[in-house]
């Protein structure tokens, strides 16, 4: 019974990497058009509740490290880097937004802000996060859709 | 264009923001210069600050009283280690220099250039416990180090810092500045991306200040102990996910002297104390 259960999970773990790799588009595929990203990266639905919980992980998007939000206003210590993100699902649509997250250099030259979907074009990076970036496709994803439920 | 209209609202936001701005650091009696117009060289700020003017009203009071500074306690033993007898040649500091206060003034001048290469006060401190005192060298930000050259740059508190960046010294110095400006690591920023032009903001729980070195070697809360200058470059570079540039190495030493030239005219408060 025990065993059943085991090879049934690991026949779905397969199946579930076997489509992820099918259908992500990998960080140096994505292609901007004036800063937007039109395509989804993962061809899945993003999760505003998990994009909320990315949003705020200091380790994650740390968003909050450069971003005012008043949706979050539990959480101590809003920055003041960049401007507040109250309103942003009125002010941009879903590509933007993508683009914005996936690399906002693409759409504000010479930012501060991290491009969160690149895995290489840096330099010097830490070993243990050398080649990969900061964000994966599906939490990019969760992200936007949490930018998108920030309405004014 | 852009470039000057950010560093205009960075100042305007560290006015707003910062709540030790207009207060004045005086310490026993003595006030210190810690804001004065920038030196010419820099192009994007107006006037530079020393970092206790971004500090909460408890962490600068702590700079302002000897007794509650923390610092002291390394200081002190410091002084111990200048009396220490060590190496071959059984030397202590106290055999060659009478007193420590003779090296009034140093700091404010260093980095500085020497027979073409670029020495920092540790290297100079590295020369004597290696080749006069015949020991073995002081590991670059280890405590031993860190606290005799806190104590040798306390000398010089109250002085002006005034490096030397032209002739000899200008290679280093851009060299130094060319790394300020470059952005590295999984996060792909450079100092200035932070220092110049975000000082006065909030990053999370941090206020940014212009990340000057005038108070260097300084105490911080965080660790409880003496931290270096390129100890907390390589902290900043860690945070931004870039390897680290060598501590007691020369991208260090001429980032050592660029960010010391962005700094000409601030007191020395060493040790100056932070969270
Ligand atoms: C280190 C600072 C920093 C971090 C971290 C950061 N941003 Fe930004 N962000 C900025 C700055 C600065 C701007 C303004 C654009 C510019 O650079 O001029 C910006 C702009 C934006 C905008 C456009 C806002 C508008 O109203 O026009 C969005 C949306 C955004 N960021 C989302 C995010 C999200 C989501 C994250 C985390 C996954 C994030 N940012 C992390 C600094 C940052
Ligand atoms: C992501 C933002 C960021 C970047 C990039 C950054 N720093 Fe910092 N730095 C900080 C923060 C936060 C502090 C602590 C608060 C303060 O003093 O600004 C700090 C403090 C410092 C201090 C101590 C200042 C004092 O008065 O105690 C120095 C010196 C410094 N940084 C130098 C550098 C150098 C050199 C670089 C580039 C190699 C760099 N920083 C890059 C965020 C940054």
């Amino acid at each position: 019974m025990k065993l059943k259960g085991a090879i049934a999970f690991a026949t779905a773990t397969v199946a579930f990497t076997g489509f992820a790799a099918f259908a992500e588009t990998k960080p140096m595929d994505v292609s901007f058009e004036d800063g937007m990203v039109a395509v989804s990266l993962t061809g899945q639905a993003g999760d505003p509740v998990e994009g909320r919980k990315v949003f705020m992980n200091r380790k994650l998007g740390n968003c909050l490290a450069c971003h005012q939000n008043a949706d979050m206003m539990e959480q101590p210590f809003h920055g003041e880097v960049g401007p507040a993100l109250d309103g942003v699902g009125d002010r941009w649509e879903e590509a933007d937004l993508r683009g914005i997250v996936s690399n906002a250099k693409n759409m504000f030259p010479d930012s501060i802000m991290p491009a969160f979907y690149i895995d290489s074009g840096y330099e010097r990076p830490l070993e243990k996060f050398d080649g990969k970036s900061i964000l994966s496709a599906q939490q990019v994803e969760d992200v936007v859709a949490y930018l998108l439920t920030l309405k004014e | 264009m852009k470039r000057a209209l950010l560093t205009t609202a960075c100042i305007l936001a560290a006015t707003a923001a910062s709540a030790g701005e207009d207060s004045t650091l005086s310490i026993e009696g003595e006030d210190y210069i810690t804001q004065t117009a920038a030196p010419e060289h820099m192009e994007y700020v107006d006037t530079i600050y020393s970092g206790w003017t971004f500090r909460t009203d408890e962490t600068q009071a702590l700079q302002m009283d000897d007794f509650d500074n923390p610092a002291f306690v390394f200081l002190d033993q410091a002084i111990d280690q200048w009396d220490t007898v060590e190496g071959s040649e059984g030397k202590s500091c106290s055999s060659c220099h009478e007193d420590v206060a003779d090296f009034a003034g140093l700091k404010t001048s260093l980095p500085r250039v020497e027979n073409g290469e670029l020495v920092t006060l540790t290297n100079l401190v590295n020369e004597c416990v290696t080749e006069r005192m015949g020991s073995k060298e002081w590991k670059y930000s280890g405590a031993k180090m860190s606290g005799m050259t806190a104590l040798i740059a306390h000398q010089s508190r109250g002085m002006t810092m005034n490096v030397k960046i032209d002739g000899d010294a200008a290679p280093f110095w851009e060299q130094g500045k060319e790394l300020y400006y470059q952005r590295v690591g999984q996060l792909d920023m450079a100092c200035s991306n932070c220092h110049e032009d975000n000082y006065g903001n909030m990053i999370r729980a941090d206020h940014l200040s212009q990340g000057q070195i005038n108070g260097f070697p300084l105490y911080r809360l965080k660790n409880a102990k003496i931290n270096t200058t390129h100890g907390r470059f390589k902290g900043c570079m860690s945070n931004i996910r870039a390897v680290p540039f060598k501590e007691g190495g020369p991208e260090f030493k001429a980032l050592e002297l660029y960010i010391a030239s962005r700094g000409q005219g601030l007191s020395v408060e060493t040790p100056a104390v932070r969270n």
